[in-house]
């Protein structure tokens, strides 16, 4: 079941949520809505599930437009960030709610939940309460309860944001597999970049109620259509104009016509990649990421003076980003096109 | 979920909410009104200013004095006990402040006139002391503070439980002794659930009828608050009297409100 | 009142520690207050009823007149929590849920009972529906003014008690339901009104209690008329002729059910906290002032950030 939303627009009070936003899910895919706080992307999400109605533009659910459905009619399973589990009810009663009260008779009701608690890894704890649940427990039990009625369409709303680092790792793995087995069209909404590039297939970048960029992992990070959607999907340094990522700072102990010169600030060490913290003759900071064997190839030290080149660098002026490669001075302007790439180390 | 249905239902639930309401609460707060001034001022005006009701008021305020701070003093003390001190005995003194809440006022008022009467256990060593429970003063002040016991105790805890013990710590690790971190840190942080506490003391204080009319014997003039001038009043036929008492009450009660509504905001806030 | 709603299942912690000493004679203070004021007249009572023996108890207590006036207020408080159990969860909702012009108006008018003057209301309720009733309904002196006039005392608890819990209600279970396909009415029935039972059950219990000892407003608006005495009534005018073993022994009878309720209400409680994590005291309108048993409830493998 494909979505499509059109020119939604939302408004809550004087805030402007969603600005005419559009866009497209494929069927059987699974996308990130992934932006900052108040960027709209789960009032977006609540939008195609039919909990927030739309003040202009529609959503189609399979070709469909069901803007004017109510949530109960258009099929689609929800998970919330905080869990939404119904505290008086077991987790047997939980997963069940939904075939219940479409009068499935009680075998079938007691079969489907169990494949379903076998499916997330719950058989066993079907007597319990979800206060008796870890976080990571009772979100695999909304999963299996949104998934219990054999949704069109699953909506996550920050799934794993309330729970630890380790846990979250490990759902954000185990989601994708689920995906990869169930083929459902499936949304799920994050402010963690990391999350949504290591799960999705798609990702919609959100800021301000608006559409950034939509596209595949590789497609933001490679070509980011303007400052935001670069800094957000990456880390970033800017000189200028441009924008150059960390791991494309070249760091060499010989200046030359390309090169800024920079002092070593700080030299922190993350696992296998070092982070060199360098500030410049105007006092711009940046940094480079280096691999152990390069920082012991060049030897640097606090203090040392060294010199930057920028393998790739982008720049966005007004609307159309453009690329520098290499050769243009770091301050630069805009040099479009086909430059070579200068042999990296 | 915007439908036809929804909206007759929720026009039902205001019809049957908002009409219980008004029939049971709101018709009885105008008619009093209404009722007592439908000859104008006058009547009631000098019903209350009588030499009865003068004293009735004046025994009512009384009743309000003495017993408001006793059981103000008590609440906070009670309720920083058990918030900040655990202890085995604290579920039953829970239990027995919880009590005057659902006791009937007439058993209250009997226990007393048990315990204080001329063949109860304290009755008989008081009076050849000389002094008198029941039928005087005293005794409605009793009354009076065993009815209120509960209300700054029970307001209170919850909000010494939400303060939490760490501004105190930090006073503490600044030098503060314990009067000191009290009277600085925890009062300030309490006060607007013990105010509440103290409106709800009041009002039931004032209010007082049952317990206060057994242990005092009613006498006009001598041991009739402003509650039992309002009954006395009504047998006897004197419904200027009733009424212009009533009304006073009334008053009162509704201040009571708008302090209970004003110091709820601020408890919140 | 206004029973606060806000208080979190903390065991008590340590804080403002007073020394040793100090605890303990503040401890004193409070258990001696406690028994001057409360404790000790209630053992007087029981003491009186008790006279002339189990026996003499019991005769007193099934005697035609006290057994009567306790079969009426049993009875009238059960209809009266009924109907209060009804209504005041429909107000509790349109207070929480509905948005009305005049609504926190009428959310202050619902205490009015609380400050009100049970002999205020006694006769307010009699100018309005007694003799010269301007709707020209007349109950007075009669069985219904009973009932009447215990909703009229009794209707804050109830709302009181369930307001707070459809405040504190997460909505996103009805979200989550509604996502599964549930309408309003099954969203009411299965999801929010199993959560509301605590506070509800509680407010009805506390009720109940009131319901059963409320003198004042019932004196007047039904009088004590052989058909209509509610047993404080009754008590009262026991004490009236003399009859203070009488009245002590039926006294000690409504006692017992006011503890009976108090008792339950405790133990509703107990139950909510152990199955929901809702707070204790929000579940039931804030009538625990300590969680009874002091422990810390803390659920197997929390892993949660929050």
């Amino acid at each position: 079941m494909g979505i499509t939303v059109e020119g939604a627009s939302k408004r809550f009070g004087d805030f402007q949520a969603l600005k005419d936003v559009s866009i497209e899910v494929p069927n059987g895919s699974l996308t990130a809505l992934l932006g900052p706080s108040g960027s709209g992307k789960s009032t977006l999400l609540r939008t195609i599930a039919g909990l927030e109605t739309l003040d202009g533009g529609r959503v189609l659910i399979d070709d469909e437009d069901v803007s004017t459905k109510p949530v109960q009619k258009r099929e689609v399973g929800f998970v919330f960030q905080h869990y939404a589990a119904f505290k008086h009810m077991t987790v047997f009663e939980n997963v069940g709610f939904g075939l219940k009260i479409r009068k499935w008779d009680k075998a079938k009701v007691a079969d489907r939940v169990h494949e379903l608690l076998r499916l997330v890894q719950l058989d066993g704890l079907a007597g319990r309460f979800p206060s008796q649940l870890s976080g990571g427990q009772r979100q695999r039990m909304a999963l299996a309860r949104a998934l219990a009625v054999e949704p069109q369409v699953l909506l996550l709303d920050e799934p794993f944001g309330a729970l630890d680092a380790k846990v979250r790792k490990d759902l954000r793995t185990w989601l994708r597999h689920l995906h990869e087995e169930m083929h459902v069209t499936t949304i799920f909404v994050t402010h963690d970049q990391e999350e949504a590039m290591d799960v999705a297939e798609q990702l919609v970048v959100m800021n301000n109620g608006q559409v950034e960029q939509s596209g595949s992992a590789d497609d933001l990070y490679e070509n980011p259509a303007n400052e935001f959607v670069m800094s957000f999907v990456g880390e970033v340094n800017r000189l200028g104009d441009s924008f150059v990522r960390p791991h494309d700072m070249e760091v060499v102990l010989d200046a030359d016509e390309r090169t800024q010169e920079g002092m070593v600030q700080r030299i922190v060490a993350l696992g296998f990649e070092i982070r060199v913290e360098f500030v410049l003759a105007d006092g711009t900071e940046i940094w480079a990421q280096l691999t152990r064997p390069e920082l012991q190839r060049l030897e640097l030290v606090e203090g040392q003076i060294a010199y930057l080149r920028p393998a790739q660098a982008k720049s966005f002026n007004g609307s159309s980003p453009s690329e520098t490669i290499g050769a243009s001075t770091p301050h630069g302007s805009p040099d479009e096109g086909d430059a070579e790439k200068p042999a990296a180390v | 979920m915007r439908s036809a249905s929804s909206a007759r239902s929720r026009w039902g639930l205001r019809a049957l909410g908002l009409g219980y309401l008004t029939l049971l609460l709101l018709a009885p707060l105008v008619a009093i009104f209404y009722k007592t001034f439908e000859h104008g001022l006058a009547p009631p005006l000098d019903a209350i200013t009588s030499a009865d009701g003068l004293h009735a008021l004046k025994l009512s305020l009384l009743m309000v004095v003495i017993a408001v701070p006793l059981n103000t003093i008590f609440g906070i003390g009670c309720a920083l006990l058990l918030v900040r001190h655990k202890w085995k005995g604290n579920a039953v003194i829970d239990a027995v402040i919880n009590l005057p809440f659902a006791i009937s006022p007439v058993v209250i008022g009997l226990s007393l006139f048990l315990l204080y009467g001329t063949q109860g256990w304290l009755g008989p060593t008081l009076a050849e002391n000389g002094i008198e429970i029941l039928f005087s003063v005293p005794g409605m002040v009793l009354a009076s503070i065993f009815v209120s016991v509960p209300f700054v105790v029970r307001e209170t805890v919850p909000v010494l439980q939400e303060i939490g013990t760490e501004q105190e710590q930090a006073a503490s690790t600044l030098g503060a002794n314990a009067w000191q971190t009290f009277r600085r840190i925890t009062l300030p942080s309490i006060r607007w659930g013990v105010a509440y506490g103290v409106v709800l003391t009041t009002a039931r204080v004032l209010g007082e009828f049952g317990a206060v009319s057994i242990v005092s014997g009613s006498r006009s003039g001598e041991t009739e608050t402003l509650p039992l001038f309002v009954k006395k009043a009504f047998d006897n036929f004197e419904f200027a009297g009733a009424y212009g008492a009533s009304v006073l009450l009334a008053v009162l009660a509704l201040s009571t409100l708008l302090a209970m509504n004003v110091l709820k905001r601020k408890e919140d806030a | 009142m206004e029973a606060h709603a806000q208080s979190a299942p903390v065991a008590p912690r340590a804080g403002l520690r007073l020394p040793g000493v100090g605890a303990g004679l503040g401890r004193g203070t409070v258990v001696l207050y406690l028994s001057l004021i409360v404790l000790l007249p209630l053992a007087a009572l029981v003491d009186q009823s008790l006279e002339g023996g189990l026996g003499n108890f019991w005769t007193q207590v099934t005697s035609p007149p006290a057994l009567d006036s306790l079969k009426l207020t049993a009875v009238c408080s059960l209809i009266v929590v009924v109907v209060n159990g009804f209504f005041g969860t429909i107000i509790a909702w349109l207070l929480v849920r509905d948005q009305f012009p005049g609504k926190s108006a009428v959310n202050a008018v619902i205490d009015l009972p609380f400050a009100l003057p049970t002999i205020v209301a006694s006769l307010v309720l009699i100018e309005l529906y007694g003799a010269h009733s301007p709707f020209g309904i007349d109950i007075a002196l009669t069985r219904a003014a009973i009932v009447v006039a215990l909703c009229f005392v009794t209707l804050p608890f109830v709302v009181r008690a369930v307001q707070p819990l459809l405040i504190e209600m997460d909505r996103e279970m009805e979200e989550a339901a509604a996502s599964l396909g549930a309408s309003g009415f099954t969203i009411f029935r299965r999801i929010i009104f199993p959560n509301l039972l605590p506070g509800l059950a509680a407010g009805v219990a506390l009720a109940f209690a009131r319901a059963l000892g409320e003198y004042g407003s019932v004196l007047l608006f039904a009088g004590g008329l052989p058909d209509t005495r509610v047993s404080s009534v009754f008590i009262a005018s026991q004490v009236e002729n003399g009859q203070n073993t009488g009245a002590a022994a039926v006294s000690v009878v409504l006692l017992a059910a006011a503890m009976a309720m108090l008792g339950l209400i405790t133990l509703i409680q107990r139950w909510s906290s152990k199955h929901e994590r809702s707070q204790a005291g929000t579940a039931t309108g804030g009538l625990t002032l300590t969680p009874m048993s002091g422990e810390d409830y803390t659920e197997e493998g929390d892993d949660e950030v929050r």
